[in-house]
């Protein structure tokens, strides 16, 4: 077998163009794949036009104000803005395609929110267009618009809060606050209910006015412990939303790692598929394949080769791709010993599939092809997420991802990377009698390899 | 073996592909140094009597003595890795026949096919009859007693197809069995000192060109005639 391997290296030393393509390949996705998780997403391009005159856009709450025009540039921030004269404007150009969405903040907004948080009247409303023609794009601007306006919306709500909580410890302690923008003195409860019991205890003991001030006396202190329950509560309600998360079914896997994954276990598939189809065949368009069979080389060990190689090779480069893919996301290295495991077993699971289609195939370019056609689907097949299907078809889909190796490779690798769940043992057991299957499978075929 | 002067000795040799007979019964002996042709109409067995004898093919029946050690055998079509050179084609096979001194055997080979001074060149760039000379000498590695060549000329020219039997024949000289199938008439009347003539599966004939002229009893001097009066007078 040791003579058979340096023969196809040597065959593959002098085919450059094949080389070149089998380790650019691996190499141009892993840079791909990496610049596009480095990199931020871009903005959309959104038609903006505020109504609200600059010297009109104010809100006033309590002794605070607010102004829209500052919120209306954190907008900005996500977005990249087409600055327009008018809505019509601003709709044209969602239209003809120069925005992917327009943002009108109306002239009423300030009036509208001031309403709101003085009356608790009003519905302030900013008006969006969306070109729904892409449903990607339009979930893209989507995101970035409502997300900037969430956020708003949760500082005006923390603001007024605070104002509101500010105010009732005034009528609690006593001090000034704001009405229709007048400055009040406030007594306070507390003092109050000091004033009404010193008041109480220097009038006679048979006074009559006893009994009344004593009732508002009584009715001050119950005041008094519930304002002072409200203010933590209401500050409470004004601090930013806190996240409980609850892992179920072990670790998740961080997207950024998974996608390397992924984009590792297709080079593998491509690269071994193709080269230990296209080797084996080419044993049989070379016409060596019966005279190594006559005596020189059983065909299992022929297979046995072809997978080595193959499967060998195609690690070995996607070894390279994996620590080029950890430049750009956080990828394990400690577990390195496991990332061998898994790219090897992948690669002679992906192997023997490889030698089957050529044994079956029997010519190079049709074994190639072949290759390249079963692999599409059974990558496709491996990744449809398991919500997004349902009843019979999801048991087939399950059933053909369990008989073909990407979905094994996937999980063993990525556990590799990661060490998240499920564990690796049994996604790499699943891969060495996926590996003797198929190998199995090729030297059935190979009865009728040489057959013209 | 039927006498000490037989290389190869093939009894009621049978092959069955389901219902059809492609080779009925087959007895013949070989010499050393003998130079056999097999001749006969597309489908007369010619490519099945060669592959069981080099062990390609196993027959149903019959028996095969004198093979102790392994026939070297050359297939039709050139069995060689083109982006190879001459003499690591020879050296890989020499490797796998796990010959005591490969790099002796190849430097042999490359000697007696005239190859020397290409054997750094990639085969895929060598001349028909060039990589038909390597086909050749990968069959010979291993010093075989007998050599099965199957219609080595084929795909040829008129100079090529001279030289070749030039190394053929003075393969045959020096003691080599070379048993060959062809259809190519005059190739079998100039270089075989034998003829096999098969029809059907059935071998209808062994002996001399000569003989056969004499059997069908017309122009001694052409062959072609003798041979195909000969299959009429059998009924093919």
């Amino acid at each position: 077998m040791r003579w058979l391997l340096v023969k196809d290296l040597q065959i593959l030393r002098r085919s450059p163009l094949l080389v070149g393509l089998l380790i650019v390949y691996p190499i141009a996705i892993a840079l791909m794949i990496g610049f596009a998780l480095s990199s931020p997403p871009g903005k959309p391009k959104v038609a903006f036009f505020n109504e609200v005159p600059q010297d009109q856009g104010k809100i006033h709450i309590g002794n605070q104000s607010l102004n829209v025009a500052s919120y209306a540039s954190d907008l900005l921030r996500s977005i990249e803005p087409i600055k327009v004269h008018s809505e019509a404007e601003a709709v044209a150009k969602v239209r003809d395609g120069a925005a992917l969405a327009a943002v009108i903040i109306p002239a009423a907004l300030p009036r509208q929110i001031q309403s709101l948080i003085t009356q608790g009247v009003g519905r302030p409303t900013v008006r969006l267009y969306l070109n729904t023609k892409d449903p990607i794009d339009q979930q893209f601007v989507q995101q970035a618009i409502s997300t900037r306006i969430n956020q708003v919306q949760a500082d005006v709500s923390r603001r007024v809060l605070q104002v509101a909580v500010n105010d009732l410890r005034e009528v609690l302690n006593g001090g000034s606050i704001q009405i229709l923008g007048q400055n009040v003195h406030l007594l306070g409860l507390r003092n109050a209910r000091t004033i009404v019991q010193g008041t109480v205890a220097s009038l006679p003991a048979r006074s009559d006015l006893r009994v009344a001030l004593g009732q508002v006396a009584g009715f001050a202190n119950l005041a008094i412990q519930g304002l002072g329950f409200a203010s933590p509560v209401l500050g409470s309600i004004g601090s930013p939303l806190t996240v409980d998360e609850t892992q179920l079914a072990g670790a998740t896997t961080p997207t950024d790692a998974y996608a390397a994954s992924i984009a590792v276990i297709v080079s593998l598939m491509f690269v071994t598929m193709l080269l230990a189809a296209g080797m084996l065949a080419l044993e049989r368009s070379e016409n060596a394949y019966a005279r190594l069979v006559r005596g020189l080389v059983t065909p299992g060990r022929l297979l046995t080769e072809k997978v080595v190689l193959a499967g060998g090779c195609a690690s070995a480069v996607t070894l390279v791709m994996a620590a080029l893919v950890s430049l750009f996301v956080h990828l394990d290295w400690s577990r390195f010993e496991l990332w061998v495991a898994a790219l090897a077993l992948g690669g002679l699971a992906f192997g023997a599939l490889g030698v089957a289609i050529g044994a079956a195939a029997r010519e190079v370019s049709a074994a190639s092809l072949l290759a390249f056609l079963v692999s599409l689907p059974i990558a496709f097949v491996a990744l449809v997420p398991s919500n997004a299907v349902s009843g019979t078809l999801k048991t087939v889909l399950d059933v053909v991802a369990f008989v073909f190796p990407f979905k094994a490779a996937l999980e063993a690798v990525t556990n590799a990377f990661t060490g998240s769940s499920p564990p690796i043992g049994l996604p790499l057991v699943h891969l060495a009698v996926l590996a003797l299957v198929f190998g199995a499978l090729a030297r059935l075929a190979l009865r009728r390899f040489a057959a013209r | 073996m039927s006498s000490a002067a037989t290389t190869l000795a093939v009894r009621s040799l049978t092959k069955r592909f389901g219902d059809r007979v492609a080779l009925g019964d087959v007895s013949f002996e070989l010499a050393p140094g003998e130079l056999v042709g097999i001749v006969g109409p597309n489908g007369a067995g010619k490519t099945t009597l060669l592959s069981i004898l080099a062990g390609v093919l196993a027959p149903d029946e019959g028996t095969l003595l004198g093979l102790e050690r392994n026939a070297g055998w050359v297939p039709q079509q050139t069995s060689l890795y083109r982006k190879l050179s001459a003499a690591e084609n020879l050296r890989l096979f020499a490797r796998l026949e796990k010959l005591p001194d490969p790099e002796a055997a190849v430097a042999r080979m490359l000697e007696q096919t005239g190859l020397a001074d290409r054997s750094g060149e990639e085969v895929g760039r060598l001349s028909g009859g060039n990589q038909q000379r390597v086909n050749i000498a990968i069959g010979l590695l291993a010093e075989p007693a007998v050599l099965l060549l199957d219609e080595p000329s084929a795909s040829l020219d008129p100079r090529q197809r001279e030289r070749l039997w030039e190394f053929i024949s003075a393969l045959a000289d020096r003691g080599t069995t070379v048993v060959f199938s062809t259809h190519n008439v005059s190739e079998v009347e100039r270089y075989a000192s034998r003829v096999l003539l098969l029809a059907d599966g059935e071998l209808l004939f062994t002996g001399t060109t000569g003989e056969l002229d004499q059997t069908v009893g017309g122009d001694p001097r052409d062959f072609e005639a003798a041979l195909v009066s000969f299959l009429h007078q059998r009924g093919h």
